[in-house]
């Protein structure tokens, strides 16, 4: 049968071939930059954050570099034909990123500041994008990792980072309720902020009534 | 950890102010927020559209099948053409929703709401190609399927138009080459029923016509076997079964045919796919 011999169907498999060599590189990276990063949890790497943070940015060079060439292996137009191909390795991606700005800064990295990371763009007209969804569910990654952070603070001595990491994780979950989310796999990892925030609450809750936490009155509250 | 959950954590007493007016509630001016609000819109446009979608292949899913439906009468009715007419006539009026689907899709990727559409388009392929295969006893192609799906847009219709006076707008709608197979796969269980039926009101070369057809279908899907899709891959059991229903059809025309007088022709093939569909627990 002529017909049904002539479509293009195995020329996709080549492609996808390529494409799962480019993201399994990205992924060692990002299993690298995480590594990395997971060595702050420790009671000695706190004071190492700004060097972990330094360390990782140098890391994301390789990362760009690897989705540039990701860039290459299919037709531009076709992002979401193969997005399922590197939906994971691009979420941990965007995890990694926003967890180096708050330890860098404490404040919650942008769609555009993670697409400028990853040398990837924010429009998807304009190219290989960040889809937000991808950007939310690695926020919500971000979330957890943030959550176990404010137990080893505790553990380690730092009584004031869980206040801090409480307020931000709060204002998260306030901007999450904005959003109208159907039942998909965003939706399911936005129901396991509620389990972050209420871990993180209870850290300040253990600290406040021991009067471990000195900033309580001053701005805890908001 | 040690506290009962709800007491005493300041947090409960923003907790319903939260829930009462979301997007009035404090800190909206905050830069996590505001950001928030962008997400909010960018996802509602998104889910709209994707909603919007299904509701028009939902829509082709139904007309698609009314249309093969009809299409099963032409083993029992005189005027073939009538219809084929009719049926035609169907399928235009799928073809305008399915325009409405490029409009939705026009300037977008169209791989990102494909699986919004895929199942109107997939019917609406079984539908074109089995109206082929009765007129032309032939495999539409891809290619003319694409054809027909090419929609001028005339400068009348558009009154913001910024093309100059008299230059059509052209919006197509392309099958992706998965879609077609699956729709051809979903085909051939159509064409197996358009052969039982078929010998049951005593034609005897329909039958025959559509076994070798079957075959060529199936000698192509296995020649794709596993290289293809996932989907396609699924598909080529169901489109066995249905050849050898065919085939054994065939075989008992060949052999008992001038045996059996022909009104009871189908009453020997009506029992016999029924003892193969109990098997099968077919639908």
């Amino acid at each position: 049968m002529e017909k049904l011999e002539g479509l293009p169907v195995t020329p996709f498999m080549d492609r996808d071939k390529d494409i799962r060599k480019v993201v399994q590189v990205l992924e060692q990276t990002a299993r690298e930059i995480l590594t990395l990063l997971q060595s702050v949890h420790q009671p000695s790497g706190f004071k190492e954050i700004p060097s972990k943070c330094q360390k990782a940015r140098e890391l994301f060079c390789t990362v760009r570099t690897h989705l540039g060439e990701l860039k290459t292996k299919f037709p531009v137009d076709q992002y979401y034909r193969f997005h399922e191909h590197w939906r994971f390795v691009l979420q941990r991606l965007a995890f990694l990123a926003a967890f180096v700005v708050y330890l860098e800064s404490e404040s919650l990295v942008t769609r555009e500041e993670v697409a400028q990371i990853l040398g990837i763009e924010v429009v998807r007209e304009k190219g290989f994008h960040l889809d937000v969804e991808d950007y939310l569910a690695g926020v919500l990654i971000m979330a957890s990792e943030l959550s176990r952070l404010a137990v080893n603070s505790v553990t380690a001595g730092d009584y004031s980072r869980p206040l801090r990491i409480s307020n931000f994780i709060n204002e998260l979950d306030s901007g999450f309720r904005l959003l109208n989310l159907k039942n998909d796999p965003l939706r399911k990892r936005y129901d396991g902020l509620k389990y972050d925030v209420k871990k993180i609450e209870e850290v300040v809750y253990d600290l406040s009534i021991r009067g471990l936490s000195k900033e309580l009155e001053a701005g805890g509250d908001k | 950890m040690s506290k009962r959950e709800g007491e005493g954590y300041p947090r409960r007493m923003k907790t319903s102010q939260k829930t009462d007016d979301r997007d009035t509630g404090a800190n909206l001016t905050s830069p996590v927020m505001a950001a928030f609000k962008v997400f909010q819109q960018e996802l509602d446009t998104k889910h709209d559209k994707h909603e919007r979608l299904v509701k028009l292949s939902r829509d082709i899913t139904i007309e698609s099948k009314r249309t093969i439906f009809l299409l099963h009468r032409v083993t029992s009715v005189p005027d073939v053409e009538e219809v084929l007419t009719e049926a035609d006539l169907k399928l235009d009026g799928v073809r305008l929703n399915i325009r409405m689907i490029a409009e939705e899709l026009r300037g977008e990727d169209l791989h990102q709401f494909h699986r919004a559409f895929t199942p109107g388009i997939q019917e609406y392929v079984e539908a074109v190609s089995f109206h082929h295969f009765i007129r032309h006893r032939t495999l539409i192609s891809l290619e003319e399927i694409n054809t027909k799906l090419v929609f001028v847009k005339e400068p009348e219709d558009t009154p913001e138009s910024q093309q100059p006076m008299g230059t059509p707008q052209v919006l197509t709608f392309q099958v992706t080459p998965t879609d077609y197979l699956l729709g051809v796969a979903d085909l051939t269980g159509e064409l197996m029923r358009m052969c039982i039926s078929s010998v049951g009101n005593g034609d005897m070369d329909t039958p025959f016509q559509v076994s070798m057809f079957l075959r060529q279908i199936h000698d192509g899907f296995s020649y794709i076997g596993n290289t293809g899709p996932y989907e396609v891959s699924k598909k080529l059991h169901t489109l066995r079964q249905s050849l050898s229903k065919v085939e054994d059809a065939c075989y008992t025309l060949k052999v008992r045919g001038s045996e059996i007088p022909k009104h009871m022709l189908a009453d020997v093939f009506s029992s016999r796919t029924a003892m193969m569909d109990q098997d099968e627990g077919m639908a």
